[in-house]
C-alpha cells in the first residue's frame, strides 16, 4: 500500500474538489446527530425535572380539598362550600394511625411591607409539621412551633425570593414586616427550592402559623386544604381511608351521600407525572429516530447519486496503476473524515442548541454521553458504509468495467 | 526474437443476458520491441477490446497473453496494477481524465501510484510531459476548460509520464483536426524513435500510414497483417503544411 499520509492527502484533495457533495454528505450526518441528541436531551431533561419536582413535592403526601358538593339539592362549585376546619385537622392528627404529619393550609395573598420595600406574594398559614410534609429546609433561623400556632403568634418564615426582595443582603431574622397592616416578626428563612412544574417560583412565599393567618388575617374559620403525609409509601392507601372515615364522621355524611371533600395522594400524582413524561420521551424518541433515518437517507442519497461518477473515477485511478487497497483506503479515509467532521459539528451544534434552550426557554435539556456516542456511531457508520461500499464494489471490477459503469 | 507482446488464441466473449457477443475469436499476435503498429478495422470489429486486453485493463475469456515473456494471466491483481502503472501507457478513446482536476494533476496521477518512486520529482516530470505534447500553457486548466484536442494531449502526457515501454492509444486522433492529428502522430513517431513500442487503433488510412505495421481486423479476427516498407514521416508532413500556410 502507498503511504497513508499520501492517501489521506488524496482524500482531502477529493473532499475539497467536491465541496458540494462533501457538504451535503456531512449535512446529513450533522442533522442526524444533532437532532437525536437534542430530542433525547429534551426528553431526559424533562424526565429529570419531573422526578425532581415529585421529590420536592414531599414525602408520601396526601392532599384533601373541599369538593364540589350537592347538599339539599343545591350544587355549589369547588371550594365555595369550604367546610374543612381546624377541628378536622386536629381529629386527623389525633386519630389517624397511618398519618405521620398533618397540616392545615390557609391561603392568603397580599402586600408584604418591610425595610422600606413592598412585595406582593402569597401568604400561607400552615402548621409546623408542614415543613416535613413538603420537605422545606431552613437556611437561617427556625420554623415556628406548635406553641406559636396555639397562641396565634404573629411570626413568619420567608421564602428566599421574598427575603431577597424585601431585605436584599440584610439578615431578615428578628426584623418586622407588615402583611395587610398586621406586623409579623421574621423568625426564619427557607432554603431555595426553585421553580415547580408549572414554572412557578416556589420560593416566592411567606409561611405563618395556620391559626394566625386564619383568624387574624382572614377572620375566617375554614381552611383551604389539608396536607398530610403517610407513615410509609405503602400505607398511603390506608392513611387515605382513615382520613376519609374521619372527615365523613366529622362532616356527618350519611352512607350513600357524596363526600364534600376530595382526597388526592402522591402515588396518583407521581403515576400521572411519570406516565406523561414516559409518553413524552417516547414521542421525542420517535421524532429522533425519524430524524436519524432521514439524515441517513440523505447521506445514502448523496452517496448513491455520486456512485457513477465515483466508479468512473476509480476506473481512471486503477487504469493508471492504483491497486485495490489504494482505492479502498483513500475512499475509506474520505468517508471517515466526512463522517467524523460531520459528527463533531453535529455534537457541537446540539450542545449549542441545548445551551440556548436551557437559558432562553423553559425547556430543560440534559445531554447524556450515551446518546452522544450512539448517534455519532450510528451516523458515522452510515456515512462510512455508504462512502465505502461503492468503492469496495468498484475496486473489485476490472478497470475497463469501472470506466464503462453507468 | 524479442517479443514484448504475444497473444495466443485470445478470445473475449461478452454475455448480455441470453446473447453471447464474440468480440474476439482467437487472436494470435506478436509485437516486437520498438514496433509501431496500427490496428484498423470497421466499428465493432474488436479493436478496442483487443487494446484493453493488451493494456491489462481487462482479462480474456480464453487464451494466453505474454507480456515481456511473462504469462499475464498468472499474475495477481496487484501485479496487474503495477504493470499498468510502469510498463504501459494507455490513451483512451474518451480521454478519461479526472474532472475538476487540473491538467498537471491529471498527468501526475500515475506517479502517485508508483511505489518504486523511480521518478524523483513528479511535478517536474508531469510538466515535461505536458511540454512534450505542447500544452505548457494549459497546465492549470481543468478538463472542461480544454478543447477535445487539448484533453487528448493531456491524456497522452499522462500515458507518457511514467516512461512506459509500451504506449497504447485507442483512436488517439478521433477528436482532432487533421493538423493536430499529424502533430500527435509526430509525437508518437518521436517516442517510437526513442524505443517505445506503440500500438494505435485507428480507422483513418491517413493516420495508419505513419505506422510501421498495419493490422486489419474484422469480426474478432485478424484479417491482414502487413509491414509498411517506409512509414511516412509526420514531421515532414508538418513542415509541408507549414509551407502551405
Ligand atoms: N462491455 C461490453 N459488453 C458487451 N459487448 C461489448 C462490450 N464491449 C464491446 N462489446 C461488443 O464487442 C464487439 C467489439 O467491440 P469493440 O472492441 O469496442 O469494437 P471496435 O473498437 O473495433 O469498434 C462489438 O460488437 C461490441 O458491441
Ligand atoms: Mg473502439
Amino acid at each position: 500500500m502507498l503511504q497513508l499520509s499520501n492517501l489521506l492527502k488524496a482524500s482531502f484533495t477529493s473532499i475539497m474538489k467536491n465541496r458540494m457533495r462533501s457538504l451535503l454528505t456531512s449535512l446529513g450526518i450533522i442533522i442526524g446527530v444533532s437532532a437525536v441528541i437534542v430530542m433525547v436531551g429534551i426528553g431526559s431533561g424533562s424526565q429529570k425535572r419531573i422526578a425532581k419536582e415529585i421529590s420536592s413535592l414531599g414525602n408520601n403526601m396526601i392532599i384533601v380539598f373541599p369538593a364540589f358538593s350537592m347538599r339539599g339539592g343545591v350544587s355549589r362549585g369547588a371550594g365555595s362550600f369550604n367546610r374543612m376546619t381546624m377541628e378536622d385537622v386536629e381529629a386527623i392528627r389525633e386519630e389517624a394511625t397511618q398519618v405521620q404529619y398533618v397540616s392545615a393550609v390557609v391561603m392568603s395573598a397580599g402586600q408584604v411591607v418591610g425595610n422600606g420595600n413592598n412585595w406582593s406574594t402569597s401568604v400561607q398559614g400552615v402548621d409546623p409539621e408542614y415543613q416535613h410534609i413538603r420537605v422545606w429546609e431552613i437556611s437561617s433561623g427556625e420554623f415556628f412551633s406548635d406553641r406559636d400556632v396555639r397562641t396565634l403568634k404573629k411570626v413568619a418564615v420567608l421564602g428566599k425570593t421574598v427575603a431577597d426582595k424585601i431585605f436584599g443582603s440584610m439578615d431578615p431574622i428578628g426584623q418586622k414586616i407588615r402583611i395587610r397592616n398586621t406586623p409579623f416578626k421574621i423568625i426564619g428563612v427557607l432554603k431555595e427550592k426553585g421553580q415547580d412544574a408549572r414554572g412557578q417560583d416556589q420560593d416566592d412565599i411567606v409561611y405563618a402559623p395556620s391559626t394566625t393567618v386564619l383568624y387574624r388575617l382572614k377572620g375566617d374559620r375554614y381552611v383551604n386544604s389539608i396536607n398530610a403525609s403517610a407513615v410509609t409509601l405503602e400505607s398511603i392507601g390506608k392513611a387515605q381511608e382513615e382520613i376519609m372515615t374521619i372527615l365523613r364522621r366529622e362532616h356527618k355524611i350519611e352512607p350513600g351521600q357524596n363526600d364534600d371533600f376530595n382526597v388526592a395522594n402522591q402515588t396518583a400524582i407521581t403515576e400521572m407525572a411519570s406516565e406523561t413524561s414516559r409518553i413524552m420521551t417516547m414521542l421525542l424518541g420517535a421524532v429522533a429516530a425519524v430524524s436519524l433515518v432521514v439524515g441517513g437517507i440523505g447521506i445514502m442519497n448523496i452517496m448513491l447519486v455520486s456512485v457513477t461518477e465515483r466508479t468512473r473515477e476509480i476506473g481512471i485511478r486503477m487504469s493508471v496503476g492504483a491497486r485495490g487497497q489504494d482505492i479502498l483506503t483513500q475512499f475509506l479515509l474520505e468517508a471517515v473524515v466526512l463522517s467524523v467532521t460531520g459528527g463533531i459539528i453535529g455534537i457541537l451544534l446540539s450542545f449549542g442548541i441545548a445551551l440556548i434552550l436551557n437559558n432562553w426557554t423553559t425547556v430543560n435539556t440534559s445531554i447524556g454521553s450515551g446518546i452522544v456516542a450512539l448517534s455519532f456511531t450510528f451516523s458515522a457508520a452510515i456515512g462510512i458504509f455508504f462512502g465505502f461500499y461503492p468503492a469496495r464494489r468498484a475496486a473489485a471490477l476490472n478497470p475497463i468495467d469501472a470506466l464503462r459503469y453507468e | 526474437m524479442n517479443a514484448v507482446i504475444t497473444t495466443s488464441r485470445i478470445t473475449k466473449t461478452y454475455q448480455i443476458g441470453e446473447i453471447q457477443v464474440h468480440a474476439l475469436r482467437g487472436i494470435d499476435l506478436s509485437v516486437q520491441s520498438g514496433e509501431f503498429l496500427a490496428i484498423m478495422g470497421a466499428s465493432g470489429s474488436g479493436k478496442s477490446t483487443l487494446m484493453n486486453l493488451i493494456g491489462c485493463l481487462d482479462v480474456p475469456t480464453s487464451g494466453r497473453y505474454y507480456l515481456d515473456n511473462i504469462d499475464v494471466s498468472s499474475l495477481t491483481k496487484n501485479e496487474y496494477a503495477d504493470i499498468r502503472n510502469k510498463k504501459i501507457g494507455f490513451v483512451f478513446q474518451g480521454f478519461n481524465l479526472l474532472s475538476r482536476t487540473t491538467a498537471l494533476e491529471n498527468v501526475e496521477l500515475p506517479l502517485f501510484y508508483d511505489r518504486s518512486r523511480r521518478i524523483k520529482n513528479p511535478k517536474q516530470a508531469a510538466r515535461e510531459a505536458l511540454e512534450r505534447v505542447g500544452l505548457s500553457d494549459r497546465m492549470d486548466h481543468v478538463p472542461n476548460q480544454l478543447s477535445g484536442g487539448q484533453q487528448q494531449r493531456v491524456a497522452i502526457a499522462r500515458a507518457l509520464v511514467n516512461q512506459p515501454s509500451i504506449l497504447l492509444a485507442d483512436e488517439p486522433t478521433g477528436n482532432l483536426d487533421s493538423r493536430t492529428s499529424v502533430e500527435v502522430m509526430s509525437v508518437f513517431q518521436e517516442l517510437n524513435e526513442q524505443g517505445i513500442t506503440i500500438l494505435i487503433v485507428t480507422h483513418e488510412d491517413d493516420i495508419s500510414r505513419y505506422a510501421k505495421r498495419i493490422i486489419k481486423m474484422r469480426d474478432g479476427h485478424i484479417l491482414d497483417d502487413s509491414p509498411i516498407k517506409k512509414a511516412t514521416s509526420a514531421r515532414q508532413i508538418l513542415e509541408i503544411m507549414k509551407e502551405e500556410d
